[in-house]
């Protein structure tokens, strides 16, 4: 039982990398525009880097 | 569904004649146009290569989900330079006033809901793997350890999560009422607190998963509520954003382009053919004739010149005129009309929802029941933790989260079936409130008929003078002469050769034909005898001169929602501001017995509360300004997109596009939803009735808490999305 002491945390943390990742994709406003972001990906032009917003 | 259809936006009228005109509007450079044509990735790059490569453009971002562009320029860029390069590159564009747009509180409400929803998501998946542990028969220092942990991350999230629970439950009770969220943050708060006092004792029984799993499913049926009726808003927002408030005026010999705000009394307007008013104001030059039915539902164009009064909301139909303030923003008879508005919303809100019914039987019965059980167990065993314990069980078992969905889940489904016909409920109680409707009203003008005449009767003349009646049309913008050439054309008739043809704004169109004058225009212009209702006359030489008789033409689909109201044994009356003659006419057509005309505002107003005092349940469509106070004291009401703003921010459901058989149905869909939700509370009741005699004799566990949890709040929204 002693590997609960590894897995319990380790659960926890990757459960929480999902929370964070969601938040982060909420309050970087990636759901504004599903579709338009779906298709921007078939689009020619690209940037080297994300531009600064 | 496609914005492009709206007829009354004074953005499209202004964008040929605006090239002229210098635009001093966009303070910050900020720009949204729509472009409601657009639709793949090809658009999208098209269209920001386009804008990128203008030099005034900073920066240009399409959103494909809105169908707008949010472009930034260096300032003082006119909108309709914009609006221009993408029609060269094929493009429709319509401005949005971006003052409208600003994301709102709703929107932000929404983002913090689902933050909050996403955290109960995370806490409920950790708490429930350890949860199923203690269930398949974990337990002394393993059992204790796991409610420990379960503990430290159900209590801070619960206590972030369930926030909009606590407050609302906080609100009510400060005014000594009860509602739906009492029960729910009572049973909430009573879970955690005895876990974390069993788990302190190295008890057996640990709600955590309850008190999370609950926040859970609550805030994802509110989320949803919350999600359908900020997307019908904001589509009804961006209705009202299409009209840029804006109003060219000349100020030192110069015509500018202004935000209607900023006029002042005394300020010279120009108001352009097509234009709407923004002012009440005086004609100092020009002649025309203007269209005042958004304001009294009349339809025939009146005759207007020097000295004329004209009131804010009249739309300028044949000749430029020069108008003269006499009164702007607030005290313009259009925003007067917008007080009666504000008296008659004080009455509705009086209506409570099924769900708040249903809260104020249940909530109290919960309480009691649950308080009972701890009385009971008390007396009995004189165990104050045993009874305690039962006591929450209950209220944990017994806590609404069915009840909670029950509403929600269907109107979210019920409003997403609309939404795809192009009807946005905007309110969250309309559908129960379009349930109970037995009599329907609508407005003539703009609702039942399109607002633009179509020719009814031609007059028995000689092929050659038909031929002259159109090339005479074909010459002129006037709203008669339109339908007239189009009537002509269809029946393959082909133009005279005309000579020295022109439009004498406000009367008519002459010309010659040969030797011959010919004239087409107003009565007493072509010193014709006017004829009853609408016409434009035509005089040709010595000739006695002949009539064009016109009327309003139905929407399409109006009969196909007349027959379907009426064949749900609804009352359908016809209340207008028109002629007798001309509203006799559309209810003959329709097979409406009840109509009455020469309506004014307060009438139509005082016509609805009538029917109410008589025990009626009115539902009210229409379209102008005269309609507004009625929509809004009716019990529900239904405004077309080319309504008004005023008229569709008082209405609980907008329809989009021109045909009124969208509407068909949509009586049947409320009567549908409430059944759905009337077997959402019976479902409901019936996992209490069987799950609430366990909890007081004393035998739940968590593993059936949870069960009848998520099996009751499945049940509920699979049911929601059974409808048709």
């Amino acid at each position: 039982m002693e590997v609960l002491v590894y897995l319990i945390p380790m659960s926890i943390f990757l459960g929480g990398v999902g929370l964070f990742g969601f938040l982060y994709t909420l309050k970087s406003k990636q759901y504004d525009d599903p579709e338009g972001d779906a298709r921007r990906i078939l689009n020619g032009e690209w940037d080297d880097r994300p531009k600064s917003d | 569904m496609s914005h492009g259809s709206i007829s009354a936006c004074p953005a499209c009228n202004a964008a040929p004649l605006a090239e002229k005109i210098a635009t001093d509007i966009t303070p910050d450079g900020a720009v949204i146009l729509t472009l409601p044509t657009i639709h793949c990735a090809a658009c999208i790059a098209a269209v920001e290569r386009h804008l990128n490569a203008m030099t005034d453009v900073k920066s240009a971002r399409v959103n494909l989900t809105l169908k707008r562009v949010n472009i930034e320029t260096d300032s003082h860029v006119p909108v309709d330079v914009l609006i221009r390069a993408l029609a060269d590159i094929g493009y429709e564009a319509h401005e949005l006033d971006p003052a409208l747009l600003v994301q709102s509180e709703m929107e932000r409400a929404s983002r913090r809901l689902l933050t909050r929803l996403a955290v109960a998501g995370f806490a409920m998946m950790n708490v429930m793997l350890l949860s199923v542990a203690v269930w398949s028969g974990a337990d002394g220092i393993t059992r204790d350890m796991f409610h420990w942990i379960s503990a430290m991350i159900a209590v801070p999230a619960t206590i972030f999560s369930a926030q909009p629970f606590f407050v609302s439950a906080w609100k009510a009770l400060r005014v000594r009422r009860l509602n739906m969220d009492v029960p729910i943050s009572l049973a909430i708060l009573l879970a955690l607190g005895t876990s974390i006092y069993e788990t302190n004792l190295s008890g057996e029984h640990a709600y955590f998963d309850a008190a999370i799993s609950l926040t859970f499913f609550l805030l994802a049926g509110r989320y949803l509520d919350h999600k359908t009726r900020s997307v019908a808003r904001s589509a009804a927002q961006e209705l009202s954003a299409l009209e840029v408030p804006r109003a060219v005026v000349r100020r030192d010999g110069h015509d500018k382009t202004v935000n209607v705000k900023s006029l002042a009394i005394g300020d010279i307007v120009v108001l352009r053919p097509g234009a709407r008013l923004a002012v009440d104001g005086d004609i100092v030059e020009g002649t025309s004739e203007v269209d005042r039915s958004i304001l009294t539902g009349e339809t025939r164009p009146e005759f207007v010149g020097v000295g004329t009064s004209l009131r804010a909301g009249e739309l300028n139909l044949t000749g430029p005129l020069l108008v003269r303030a006499t009164a702007v923003g607030q005290d313009t008879s259009l925003h007067q009309i917008s007080e009666l508005v504000a008296i008659a919303e004080s009455g509705r809100s009086k209506y409570t929802s099924i769900a708040d019914k249903a809260a104020s039987l249940y909530a109290p019965g919960v309480h009691v029941l649950s308080a009972l059980s701890f009385v009971g167990w008390y007396l009995f065993t004189w165990d104050l933790r045993m009874a305690l314990n039962i006591a929450s069980a209950v209220l944990i078992i017994t806590c609404p989260c069915a009840l909670g969905l029950a509403v929600p889940a269907v109107t979210t489904a019920a409003s997403g079936r609309l939404y795809k016909k192009g009807l946005l409920v905007k309110s969250a109680t309309a559908l129960e409130r379009l349930a109970q409707v037995d009599t329907v009203i609508f407005d003539k003008t703009g609702t039942l008929t399109n607002g633009a005449p179509h020719l009814s009767r031609m007059p028995i003349i000689d092929a050659t003078d038909l031929q002259i009646a159109l090339a005479l049309a074909m010459q002129s913008q006037h709203p008669l002469s339109q339908p007239l050439a189009k009537a002509l054309k269809c029946s393959k008739i082909t133009p005279a050769l005309l000579e020295d043809v022109k439009e004498i704004p406000g009367f008519g169109v002459e010309a010659r034909f040969g030797v011959v004058p010919v004239r087409l225009g107003r009565a007493e212009w072509v010193d014709a005898l006017p004829v009853l209702g609408t016409a434009s006359y035509m005089s040709i030489g010595d000739k006695v001169p002949v009539a064009f008789e016109f009327q309003d033409s139905l929407r399409e689909g109006a009969k196909d929602l007349i027959q379907d109201l009426t064949s749900r044994g609804l009352d359908v009356h016809i209340l207008s501001g028109d002629t007798e003659s001309a509203v006799a006419d559309v209810a003959r057509q329709l097979c409406v017995k009840n109509c009455t005309s020469n309506e004014t505002p307060i009438s139509k107003a005082a016509f609805v509360t009538n029917l109410q005092l008589q025990g009626r349940n009115v539902l009210m469509i229409g379209d102008g300004l005269n309609d507004t106070a009625a929509l809004t004291s009716a019990n529900v009401s239904i405004s077309p997109s080319s309504a008004l703003d005023a008229a569709r921010v008082a209405s609980d459901i907008v329809f989009l596009g021109a045909r009124l058989d969208n509407l068909v149905g949509v009586v049947h869909l409320a009567h549908q939803s409430q059944r759905r939700i009337r077997e959402n509370f019976q479902i409901a009741s019936l996992y209490n009735v069987i799950a609430v005699p366990i909890a007081i004799a004393g035998l739940a566990t968590p593993l059936i808490a949870a069960l009848a949890m998520s099996l009751s709040s499945i049940t509920v929204t699979v049911n929601a999305l059974r409808m048709k």
